[in-house]
């Protein structure tokens, strides 16, 4: 009989081996991540809902080209939310969900953008994306505990890692889809590189990579809740405790707060790129 | 005819070639060792763009690429602002070979010299119609002000004044081809690159796109090098057609000359079916008309000049050979008889006339309603030429007909 490939062992190896050579680095994205989450988050929970709430409904009346609807809609969920006493619980999963985006979109555009121009990369890239779509969420739990503990931290790299990979692919495929003629179009009235990228390429993608956009905030909404398991703070933690308690009344009126949330992320950035 | 200027060469193509494929200077040396683009493709799946191609562009003409689609005048239009790298070979324009350039410099000369106007329009969609014009002039780095006024003019020029700030998809195709050409224009470059510009649009359109081409070419005197695969569309607006099969061209030359003397079998079933009632104009197929006579002769002098060349009727002209009318033969008798001392009584006014590039389609009901030969005038009212019945029946015969080499 074959002896059990020591596959397990290796890689808890490698992460020994991370621990121990690259704390450093480690520390510093840490650092990071707090500084973006606690802007993010101190924004959101300083302002009080009844100023929150008009503020948000009219940038939501203008970035979705006047739709009254979803404004009234979002000011009903809000007022929901705020009613059932969830507000902050329901900021903070807001920022966890902003925040990591923001990181996932700041990483993905520019390598999307990179395997648009290189077959090499790209065929490299595509790989490592399918591997991470395919990897069941909990997974990436596992590493982000054991490099940065329990908390906000670990919770926002599971995030960022399980939301990121539709920002690059529909970075990839809006700039790759540009008819050829555009690109031509560049060339020959003498764009450079740079110019043809700003001008023409990333503005032809808008739409596909706002699309990235939608999906990616989705993602994160969903992982920013599953994370509440490593200690990430916010509605899911709620959720958690309500299984935990067998308290039914306590998780699903967390459950709905995710979904107020939710439609109102989804129908906000999905107007936007219409 | 008029005294012409010596045109100057703006473009000079010198045996170009252009393999696709790996490693492609092979395929350069398999074509000069004479070997074909079908059995170059088999031993190296190489595919062979460009063959030996060489000619000229005269600055201010329109040089018009035909042939069937994959005969290379796209890949040859290309190469001209190297959006193709040729493999092998020069172009030079302005006095640069540009396939020695290096990315720099070819940015820079692509930004000065070259406009381009696309088959399907390329208009880029999240801009507005007066910043699609600017682009190229954005690339330039010009300020906003300037390059919307440059661009306001071009989009004058087009006649599409008013539609600044509307986006393409609210124009119609015709419209958006409008905008390409004034994007090409706007930069003032020397030189445009038209390629299948109206063969995407519908023919009624396509007629108007090319009159209009052919009325902006007279007022700015662009040299254009026009790619189409319709021949009734390369003899209306070329005023040289280089023909091309196989990436090779097979034949240039004007309008007349590759319909009069089709090089090789090739190129005479493209021109089967043209109908050259359309194509030849009265300046291709009419006479000289010599000798005319002076309006204040006599009739004496008339009847003489017309029994010494053997003629019934001679045209009467003014200074600079404005045309004041004809006289006939019996009329001249009778003056004489009478013994007038001019011809003014006897010259026959008010007769029909045709102009330079009048269609034999258009000069066939003239001729058939009118007792007289034809008169050809230009635009001064100046006799250039006449045309006979004999001569229209000539010309739809394929015969080359007497020209007026003058």
């Amino acid at each position: 009989m074959i002896p059990k490939l020591p596959i397990g062992d290796l890689v808890a190896d490698l992460v020994d081996w991370i621990e121990f050579n690259l704390g450093w680095l480690l520390d510093i994205i840490t650092a990071g991540f707090k500084t973006v989450l606690n802007g993010f988050a101190d924004i959101l929970m300083i302002i009080p809902p009844l100023i929150f709430i008009p503020i948000l409904a009219i940038l939501v009346y203008l970035v979705s080209h006047r739709n009254l609807r979803l404004a009234l809609l979002s000011i009903a969920g809000l007022l929901l939310i705020w009613n059932l006493q969830l507000w902050d619980l329901s900021m903070m999963t807001l920022a966890l969900v902003i925040a990591s985006t923001f990181i996932a979109l700041l990483i993905g555009v520019p390598l999307g953008i990179l395997a648009s121009g290189n077959d090499t990369f790209d065929a490299v890239i595509r790989v490592l994306l399918d591997f991470m779509q395919t990897m069941p969420p909990f997974v990436y739990l596992i590493p982000a505990v054991i490099f940065f503990s329990l908390g906000n931290v670990p919770g926002m790299i599971a995030t960022v890692i399980f939301a990121m990979p539709p920002a690059i692919r529909l970075t990839n495929l809006g700039i790759r889809q540009i008819p050829t003629e555009l690109i031509e179009v560049a060339d020959a009235f003498g764009a450079t590189p740079r110019q043809k990228l700003l001008k023409v390429q990333l503005p032809g993608a808008l739409p596909t990579i706002m699309t990235g956009v939608n999906q990616c905030i989705m993602l994160a909404l969903s992982m920013a809740v599953i994370a509440s398991m490593i200690g990430a703070a916010g509605l899911g933690y709620q959720v958690l405790v309500g299984i935990q308690r067998v308290n039914i009344a306590m998780g699903f009126e967390a459950g709905l707060a995710i979904v107020i949330l939710a439609i109102i992320l989804d129908r906000v950035t999905q107007s936007v790129v219409r | 005819m008029d005294f012409e200027e010596e045109p100057e060469v703006i473009i000079k193509v010198n045996q170009l070639f252009k393999i696709f494929g790996n490693d492609p200077k092979r395929g350069v040396e398999h074509l000069r060792a004479g070997r074909t683009k079908q059995e170059i493709f088999e031993k190296t799946s190489l595919i062979v763009g460009l063959d030996d191609v060489s000619f000229e562009v005269m600055k201010g003409e329109t040089f018009v690429l035909m042939g069937l689609s994959g005969c290379g005048k796209s890949t040859l239009l290309r190469s001209l602002n190297r959006l193709i790298h040729p493999t092998a070979g020069e172009i030079i324009i302005g006095g640069r070979d540009i396939v020695g350039m290096n990315d720099d410099e070819i940015r820079e000369f692509r930004r000065d010299n070259i406009g381009m106007v696309f088959q399907n329009f390329a208009l880029l969609p999240h801009r507005s119609i007066l910043d699609n014009v600017a682009f190229g002039l954005e690339i330039q780095g010009m300020p906003l002000a300037e390059r919307h006024e440059k661009s306001r003019a071009a989009l004058e020029l087009v006649g599409l004044s008013g539609y600044e700030t509307s986006m393409p998809d609210q124009l119609s195709g015709g419209m958006k081809q409008r905008v390409g050409l004034a994007r090409a224009l706007a930069g003032d470059a020397e030189i445009l690159l038209m390629d299948e510009a109206f063969s995407a649009l519908d023919p009624l359109i396509r007629r108007d796109m090319q009159d209009e081409l052919i009325d902006l070419q007279e007022r700015l005197n662009k040299t254009v090098i026009f790619v189409t695969h319709d021949l009734d569309e390369a003899l209306k607006i070329g005023n040289r057609i280089a023909l091309m099969m196989d990436g090779k061209i097979i034949q240039v030359g004007t309008a007349e000359e590759i319909l009069m003397n089709p090089e090789n079998e090739y190129v005479e079933r493209f021109v089967a079916d043209v109908d050259m009632t359309k194509v030849l104009t009265a300046k291709d197929i009419m006479m000289k008309a010599d000798p005319v006579i002076y309006c204040k002769s006599g009739p004496h002098h008339a009847a003489r000049l017309m029994k010494e060349f053997g003629i019934s009727s001679l045209f009467v002209v003014s200074q600079h050979r404005i045309l004041r009318g004809i006289v006939m033969l019996e009329d001249v008798v009778e003056a004489v008889k009478h013994d007038k001392k001019t011809l003014e009584e006897t010259t026959i006014q008010d007769i029909p006339f045709v102009q330079l590039d009048t269609p034999i389609s258009e000069i066939i009901p003239v001729i058939a309603d009118s007792r007289y030969p034809l008169p050809v005038l230009d635009e001064d009212a100046r006799l250039k030429g006449m045309i006979m019945r004999s001569s229209v029946l000539l010309a739809l015969a394929r015969k080359e007909p007497e020209t007026n080499d003058s």
